[in-house]
């Protein structure tokens, strides 16, 4: 069963720029799918589409086999969620945002608060819990956002840019993190301007440009199409040739 | 709720004291400089007639002010999206905004209240009436303040209103002074302001004396709350103000 499925995606933002044309993509359950591209390709429209924090124009989505406009309470419980930009509230301690969020997803306080214990634990977050969030470092802020999107532990985490000026070691212990969720079940979509990342990370991949799919297919099969290439070649040889 | 109480206690000097200073010295003034040379009005002090008056704006400010920053700044940090990803149904959401503006707005009327019995006597004349329009009114401008944060786009936004809507209409709505004291062409003019209604009525539970049928002044009451819900879970529907 796919985990997302998207067909003829298309949204045209109000003033006319069309951030997806027709954009058809597949990620398997259980999938490391990275989706790289441009700024301004696409990436995060169709991540806010397939979260329902855009509203598409037409075409078809579904989480999995959930249709997101007729079933868009139950697709959502799959979902979790870590944005590009930090946007917890500073001025809220770090157990307060997560049993906030479960919350959201109907998780009781006392449950919340013991479903965060293992996950700040597993993120270094755990002596950190009864700070506010803007005494964080911001590795530490990062790894709360995916601790946040975790806490009413979904099929399907969505990481946009989860490592976005975090230092080398930092990165590699989030690299493991998600690894190892991913080894447990957690099928994840990445978008990220770190290539090496999507190359030591993702099964399969999707390049996307100007709103159009360039590439989808097993990460290893596209390397090995390219022989010598690394995935960073790859994608500014693919970028190239369509801004030509 | 346990959210919106925790931020209305740690910022109370922004939350809770400053209407209740500006109360203060509007008893000072109007109710005991001004206030003393008048002569009483339907057998009560001036003092006593106004105070009901002075709850009534405080709380309709306090509720108003309470989710429209609430929300804008939800839109502006973007937490707002936590939500949006979430299966948390749209009337809970809006229920969670307007049970923030209305427990702040009670608050802020209960000190008000205390700082009045500082100034002057005040007898209940019926409690059924006094707590229901109070508590019509907090949910009346909370789902207001809702919609203006929805349609906000910067800080001006929330701002707007407030200043060249909402306090105009609160000092023309009768919390000063009997429309009866008015010329007719006045009285007719004054009836087009819904605060008046809310006014009135709440002096009614305390006093016992209003210038418009209390039915009247629960139908409005009703009548507003009804469309205003309609409207806030129409612009939730559509996602207008917070999706693209």
């Amino acid at each position: 069963m796919p985990a997302v499925s998207v067909k003829n995606l298309r949204k045209v933002y109000q003033g006319g720029a069309e951030a997806l044309r027709g954009v058809t993509l597949e990620v398997e359950e259980g999938d490391f799918f990275a989706l790289l591209g441009p700024n301004g390709a696409g990436k995060t429209t169709l991540i806010g589409i397939v979260t329902s924090l855009i509203n598409k124009t037409s075409g078809e989505v579904s989480v999995f086999d959930m249709d997101i406009d007729k079933n868009r309470s139950l697709a959502k419980t799959c979902i979790g969620l870590v944005p590009q930009e930090f946007n917890f509230n500073i001025f809220e301690k770090v157990e307060d945002i997560i049993t906030t969020q479960a919350g959201y997803y109907g998780i009781p306080l006392v449950q919340a608060k013991k479903d965060a214990e293992p996950i700040l634990k597993d993120l270094g977050l755990w002596e950190k819990k009864g700070e506010t969030s803007q005494n964080l470092s911001g590795g530490m802020k990062r790894r709360l956002m995916i601790a946040r999107a975790l806490i009413h532990h979904p099929k399907l985490l969505i990481l946009d840019e989860p490592t976005a000026g975090v230092d080398v070691e930092m990165r590699h212990s989030m690299w493991n993190f998600l690894r190892r969720i991913n080894a447990e079940g957690t099928t994840i979509i990445l978008t990220t301007h770190y290539l090496e990342e999507a190359e030591q990370l993702s099964r399969n991949v999707a390049i996307i440009n100007k709103g159009t799919i360039l590439v989808n297919e097993p990460t290893k099969q596209l390397l090995a199409r390219y022989g010598e290439k690394n995935l960073e070649q790859i994608y500014l040889d693919l970028i190239k040739a369509e801004n030509i | 709720m346990r959210k919106e109480f925790v931020r209305i206690m740690r910022i109370w000097s922004q939350t809770l004291l400053p209407p209740v200073i500006t109360s203060s010295l509007y008893f000072i003034v109007f109710g005991g400089f001004i206030g003393s040379q008048l002569a009483p009005i339907d057998g009560y002090s001036y003092m006593q007639f106004i105070v009901p008056g002075l709850i009534m704006m405080s709380v309709i400010t306090s509720a108003y002010t309470n989710t429209v920053s609430t929300f804008y700044f939800a839109k502006f940090v973007r937490n707002i999206e936590e939500i949006l990803v979430s299966p948390t149904p749209d009337w809970v959401v809006v229920a969670g905004f307007v049970s923030g503006g209305v427990m702040r707005g009670l608050m802020v009327g209960a000190l008000v209240l205390v700082v009045s019995l500082f100034f002057t006597h005040l007898a209940i004349f019926n409690i059924a009436v006094l707590l229901a329009v109070i508590l019509l009114t907090a949910i009346l401008f909370s789902l207001a303040g809702l919609i203006n944060g929805v349609f906000a786009k910067g800080f001006d936004g929330i701002s707007i209103v407030p200043t060249f809507v909402l306090t105009p209409l609160t000092y023309l709505g009768g919390i000063f002074y009997s429309i009866e004291q008015f010329p007719q062409f006045w009285q007719n003019v004054s009836l087009a302001n819904p605060i008046l209604y809310m006014v009135n009525a709440f002096r009614y539970g305390f006093l016992g004396i209003t210038d418009i049928s209390l039915w009247i002044c629960f139908a409005v009451l009703l009548g507003m709350s009804l469309f205003f819900i309609l409207v806030v879970l129409y612009l939730f529907r559509e996602g207008i103000g917070v999706k693209h």
